[in-house]
């Protein structure tokens, strides 16, 4: 009985103390802290902007801040921005999604499988070197200005990067926990569920993140030359600008893009911070 | 099914069991003609300095890796206990016990209250929902040792599971060890190999003493001392210092 009560003492020194709890003001100024530098970003920028605006360099195809702000404000009110952007971001989802499904399940059978490996192992990578420009002929040819076309390029772009990043998630496994679940009798379909997707998660995770990257470079190089029909797309107001030269509308489409990519990158930023969390290494 | 027989059947039986790992002139023979049997609800402890192939010889008992040549048999399920708990960190302590249970195939409605009762057996009730992470590292040992409880096995090999903790938390965990084993109740067989002598005289029935470089049995020291048992007692300090001398005399033969 002295033994027991003696673990328990040493298990309740062990424990760290739990953490206090966060009251409003704590959590203010933690969230002032984490947005006054972005604020002040934003302001050099325009700052800078600005300034070259009144040196007067390209006076006549470079507006300054305030005019594409305004244009921007315009467009936002006419509907057609968001429409173009549901659609862009449309098909980044469905497209991303695709290749999400198809690399993983590539992944998963070049990493466990060493015929496999060996086979096309080197050939993914070569894959994820190729522009995805290059897959523009082929995509019209094959496809036409369809939306089709555009989904292919896509998948082809952002596909070996998932599973690139699902293989090099399954290497770095550390062998006690593939010996630890062989002993426990993991195998197969088991193995793969419990132990090699989660193990192989973090990675992963930051592979999906470089793959969103290709999916939304891939998409608007696609936009700006596979024009589909009745479908406005960010690429395809693009496209419009520059026929028309409007450099306002350019830099102010340009910024929606910043804006959307500077969204999704947060979510991945979560996405990643709780996974940390959960392993303990946040 | 099974009737009562006459001579009962080792749990562990080794026979001749050399390992060689590589070929030609780089091979190296961890294990050289090791024969070794283990009863029934015995727990023995493997001594021997570095390259005795302690580690080689529980990794060929769990099956894990295949023997040169010789034959091993082993009674039963085994499981298997590392120096670092090797515990999954996505999952909650409780969930690691459960993974185990779920293995091999215990219903779904069992596994929760199953995962409960061996943590208590470790003396971890209420920390089923910890993650590794947030648990000392006897504790995380002890949530191994439950998830090793949980394969069922009736051979338990430790690999100097406690070779990283503290000397105090060590020394509870050889009582909680020892408490495990009867609560239990089933003779619970044990493999446990340790270069720390006495921490084999405390926990063993039986000490095997192997050499290094090639591995092979030396001696065998049965424990006649009564449990409970302490570390700091006389008699297992008595029968450690023997080992030890027996122990240095084998490894001085490598030095000159």
């Amino acid at each position: 009985m002295a033994a027991d009560t003696t673990l328990a003492g040493l298990d309740a020194l062990e424990l760290a103390p739990a953490p206090g709890r966060v009251d409003a003001g704590e959590r203010a100024r933690r969230a002032w802290a984490a947005t006054w530098p972005k604020l002040a970003a934003v302001a050099l920028v325009w700052l800078v902007w600005e300034l070259i605006h009144l040196t007067g360099w390209k006076k006549f195809v470079l507006p300054g801040p305030g005019v594409t702000l305004t244009n921007l404000w315009e467009q936002a009110k006419t509907g057609l921005l968001w429409h173009a952007c549901g659609d862009t971001v449309l098909r980044a989802l469905i497209g991303y999604g695709v290749a999400l499904v198809i690399g993983t399940v590539v992944g998963l059978l070049v990493a466990r499988v060493p015929p496999l490996r060996a086979a096309v192992g080197s050939l993914i990578t070569g894959m994820q070197t190729l522009p995805s420009a290059a897959w523009i002929p082929f995509a019209i040819i094959l496809f036409g200005l369809t939306n089709a076309s555009i989904l292919f390029i896509i998948v082809m772009a952002s596909a070996p990067a998932i599973a690139n990043a699902v293989i090099s998630g399954v290497d770095f496994i550390p062998p006690l926990l593939l010996k630890s679940a062989r002993i426990m009798g993991l195998g197969g379909l088991g193995l793969t569920r419990h132990l090699i997707i989660p193990a192989a998660l973090p990675t992963f995770v930051a592979g999906l993140k470089q793959a969103w990257a290709f999916t939304w470079h891939a998409l608007l190089t696609a936009e700006l030359l596979v024009l589909v029909a009745g479908e406005p797309s960010i690429g395809q107001l693009f496209a419009a600008d520059q026929d028309q030269t409007d450099m306002p509308s350019t830099i102010a489409i340009m910024i929606v893009i910043l804006i959307l990519g500077i969204a999704v990158d947060g979510a991945f930023g979560v996405a990643n911070r709780a996974i940390r969390k959960r392993r303990g290494l946040a | 099914m099974s009737t009562t027989a006459v001579t009962q059947a080792a749990a562990v039986s080794l026979a001749g069991v050399s390992k060689v790992y590589g070929r030609g002139g780089s091979a190296v023979r961890a294990l050289d003609q090791v024969s070794l049997t283990v009863q029934p609800g015995e727990f023995t402890c493997l001594i021997g300095a570095s390259g005795c192939g302690k580690s080689t010889l529980l990794s060929l008992v769990a099956g894990l890796d295949r023997p040169t040549s010789g034959d091993i048999t082993v009674h039963g399920q085994v499981a298997l206990m590392f120096q670092e708990p090797g515990l999954f960190p996505w999952l909650t302590a409780g969930a690691n016990v459960e993974l185990a249970l779920r293995a091999r195939k215990v219903p779904r409605a069992e596994r929760k209250a199953r995962a409960a009762e061996l943590l208590d057996a470790v003396h971890l009730r209420g920390f089923a929902g910890k993650r590794p992470h947030e648990l000392s590292g006897g504790m995380r040992q002890r949530v191994a040792l439950a998830r090793a409880l949980a394969q069922d096995a009736d051979v338990l090999l430790m690999d100097e599971p406690f070779g990283a903790l503290d000397a105090m938390t060590r020394d509870l965990l050889h009582d909680e060890l020892d408490r495990v084993r009867e609560r239990v109740g089933k003779g619970l067989t044990v493999l446990f190999v340790t270069h720390n002598v006495r921490e084999a005289v405390r926990l063993g029935d039986r000490v095997v003493l192997l050499s290094s470089r090639p591995g092979r049995v030396i001696e065998e020291y049965p424990v006649p001392v009564m449990r409970p048992r302490r570390i700091d007692s006389a008699p297992v300090a008595e029968l450690a210092s023997v080992i030890t001398d027996r122990l240095r005399a084998e490894v001085s033969r490598h030095g000159s």
